[in-house]
């Protein structure tokens, strides 16, 4: 296990320079000069030119990118354009927190409300209560996230007034007490979760489902059924469990699509995560910013990964790693 | 899907002369298909959202982009039934056209996503070794992308069009058709029928592409489907954010770009909500037809 593991963290580097390196392409597709923006009536060519060299913009690709990665690696990402000054590590931190919150607050939320879902209609296969569960995952999955948001802000916000419109606090919450502040911070959570778990729970649910009616057919569920356990017994302790290990790979696949819909959110609901960050630095053209979004983002999502084979290991003794 | 299965691909025998057939592949899924009336539905909900946008030049009553300009965000009226944009132009017209872009778009991308996962993933499970090797960490590689803030910045560099949407879109959705061809390929290149087929002297190209790719046919059908709704979503996302389709070409996604306003969310529900309704209508019909593909194409995998 500790062996696997060992491997399993090495090959994430080679993952994180290919992805970085291809970023780092695409951002340098564009022939002419990324400080072109600067050019107007106080600034010539020649001094355009003075100060390409001074950034080392005019070295070879590869070099510019080599020093990139070599910097990367001792935790210096680079200078943001926009904000200029900061450093886009600072930049990413400061959005971390929200878009963590937001994320996972969504992630636990559909797990818990897809388990019982699930089982539901694996146990209920064909029933009315099933089609109906199957067809309302298939809407969730089917409308766009944004488009969901936009339409809870309109009816929970403005028509019936129950939630704030956007933001994760009210201005000056955070002189008050810390109990006022968590509340409204759950206040001002409810809606972007609700929508982000959306599509996600039925995602879920869907692959619990069928987990569930595989684990069923078992030949150890017929026998636990025959021994005259409860078909609560049966259902949740025998069945369930283990119907719930492939699921953990879910989890971790779901990560790319989870973090795109939280982007998404993030925007419709101005709350102030990593979404708002890039829609800016895309917006600017802020190439420092950009790979490091690009690059932090790709190490969630294969973190994420290497986390749920790890669990998925520990949960199902039947998995030896070499 | 195997050969001995439901019968679904019933490829002429390599020896040529006709064998008897039931009643025909196609025929036998299409009567599976028939029997599931939501599938059935979303077809015709589908096939009718095609139609509207390919007549759109016919039937919308108003010029795509011309500006009413005293009827700026003006609601819906007995000339413009879903009322006006935000420019003044006529929201149902560019309903219309915004279709023929957002279907399009979403059918481009699959061709693309396909054409690419095919290739490799026959490349990989046919040669087997290090192009396997090579091909599975590409697709590890962009399986682990942060795929619409990579999509976002490539917009954003080329700059966004139609074509670099689908271009975008195309290029990194094609893992799942990749894995399906592989898996298909690493499982049958040992069968006796291509043992049989390279043993006549045939090219590797016919038989790449005759004899093993027609066994990947339905699973292919299957999640070439859910990956034109993931398509059509992307796209959406995408030019709500202003990096997909560039304005004034209308599409179902740019239309809600007005929806990034906070006074349109509250007081201009018809500017908003068609576009809205219309891609979740066209995502939802697509998927149906999807899950009823499945169960027909495949009686094993019933769900």
């Amino acid at each position: 296990m500790r062996h696997y593991l060992a491997r399993r963290l090495l090959q994430v580097i080679p993952t994180l320079v290919g992805i970085s390196f291809l970023v780092f392409l695409i951002i340098n597709a564009v022939p002419g000069s990324s400080l072109s923006y600067l050019i107007g009536p106080h600034m010539t060519w020649e001094q355009i030119e003075a100060r390409e060299k001074q950034l080392g913009l005019d070295r070879p690709l590869l070099q510019r990118y080599l020093t990139w990665l070599s910097e990367t690696a001792r935790g210096n990402l680079g200078y943001s354009i926009r904000y200029s000054g900061r450093s886009v590590a600072d930049l990413i931190r400061a959005r971390l927190g929200p878009t963590l919150l937001l994320t996972f607050t969504a992630l636990s939320l559909s797990f818990l409300v897809a388990v019982p879902i699930g089982v539901y209609s694996a146990t209920h296969q064909y029933s009315r209560g099933d089609y109906l569960v199957t067809f309302l995952t298939m809407a969730a999955v089917s409308v766009p996230v944004f488009f969901l948001g936009i339409a809870a802000v309109k009816l929970f916000a403005f028509d019936l007034g129950w939630f704030p419109v956007g933001g994760m606090t009210d201005i000056g919450r955070e002189h008050g007490s810390r109990l006022g502040y968590l509340l409204d911070l759950a206040h001002h959570l409810v809606l972007p979760v609700s929508v982000l778990a959306c599509a996600e729970t039925a995602r879920f649910v869907r692959f619990i489902r069928s987990s569930m009616l595989e684990v069923l057919g078992q030949d150890y569920i017929r026998t636990a059924r025959a021994k005259g356990l409860a078909q609560r017994v049966v259902i949740y302790r025998h069945a369930l469990r283990n119907a719930l290990i492939p699921v953990i790979t879910i989890l971790g696949l779901s990560l790319p699509l989870l973090f795109s819909g939280a982007l998404l959110t993030e925007i419709v609901f101005a709350w102030p995560g990593m979404g708002v960050l890039s829609l800016e630095a895309v917006q600017t053209l802020d190439y420092p910013l950009l790979m490091g979004i690009n690059l932090f983002l790709a190490l969630m999502v294969i973190l994420g990964n290497l986390l749920a084979d790890i669990f998925y290991a520990a949960a199902d003794p039947r998995i030896r790693y070499r | 899907m195997k050969r001995t299965g439901g019968g679904f691909i019933a490829t002429a025998p390599p020896w040529g002369f006709p064998v008897e057939e039931g009643p025909g592949p196609l025929k036998t899924v299409w009567s599976r298909f028939k029997r599931n009336k939501i599938a059935l539905a979303a077809l015709f909900i589908l096939l009718a959202l095609i139609l509207l946008s390919l007549l759109a030049p016919v039937i919308a009553p108003h010029p795509r982009d011309y500006q009413y300009l005293s009827l700026k965000e003006a609601p819906p009226s007995r000339a413009h039934p879903l009322g006006n944009d935000s420019l003044g132009r006529d929201n149902l017209t560019r309903l219309l056209y915004g279709g023929r872009v957002s279907l399009a778009v979403g059918l481009g991308a699959t061709a693309l996503q396909l054409s690419i996962g095919i290739l490799l993933g026959a490349l990989a499970g046919y040669y087997g070794k290090f192009v396997d090797t090579l091909v599975m960490r590409l697709a590890d590689t962009v399986l682990s992308f942060p795929s619409l803030a990579l999509a976002l910045t490539a917009a954003a560099v080329f700059g966004p069009s139609v074509y670099n949407t689908i271009l975008i879109i195309g290029l990194l959705s094609w893992t799942e058709t990749c894995r399906l061809v592989r898996g298909q390929f690493l499982s049958l290149k040992e069968a006796n029928f291509v043992l049989a087929a390279r043993s006549l002297g045939l090219k590797e190209g016919r038989i790449i592409f005759r004899h093993l790719l027609p066994n990947a046919l339905a699973p292919l059908l299957i999640s070439a489907t859910f990956s034109m709704a993931g398509a059509i979503l992307i796209e959406a996302g995408l030019s709500f954010l202003g990096m997909g389709v560039p304005r004034p070409t209308p599409s179902w996604g740019n239309m809600l770009e007005a929806a990034r306003n906070i006074r349109i969310i509250s007081s201009r529900w018809w500017i908003w909500l068609p576009p809205g309704l219309m891609i979740f209508l066209a995502v939802l019909s697509i998927n149906l037809i999807g899950d009823g593909l499945r169960d027909a194409l495949d009686p094993r995998q019933r769900r």
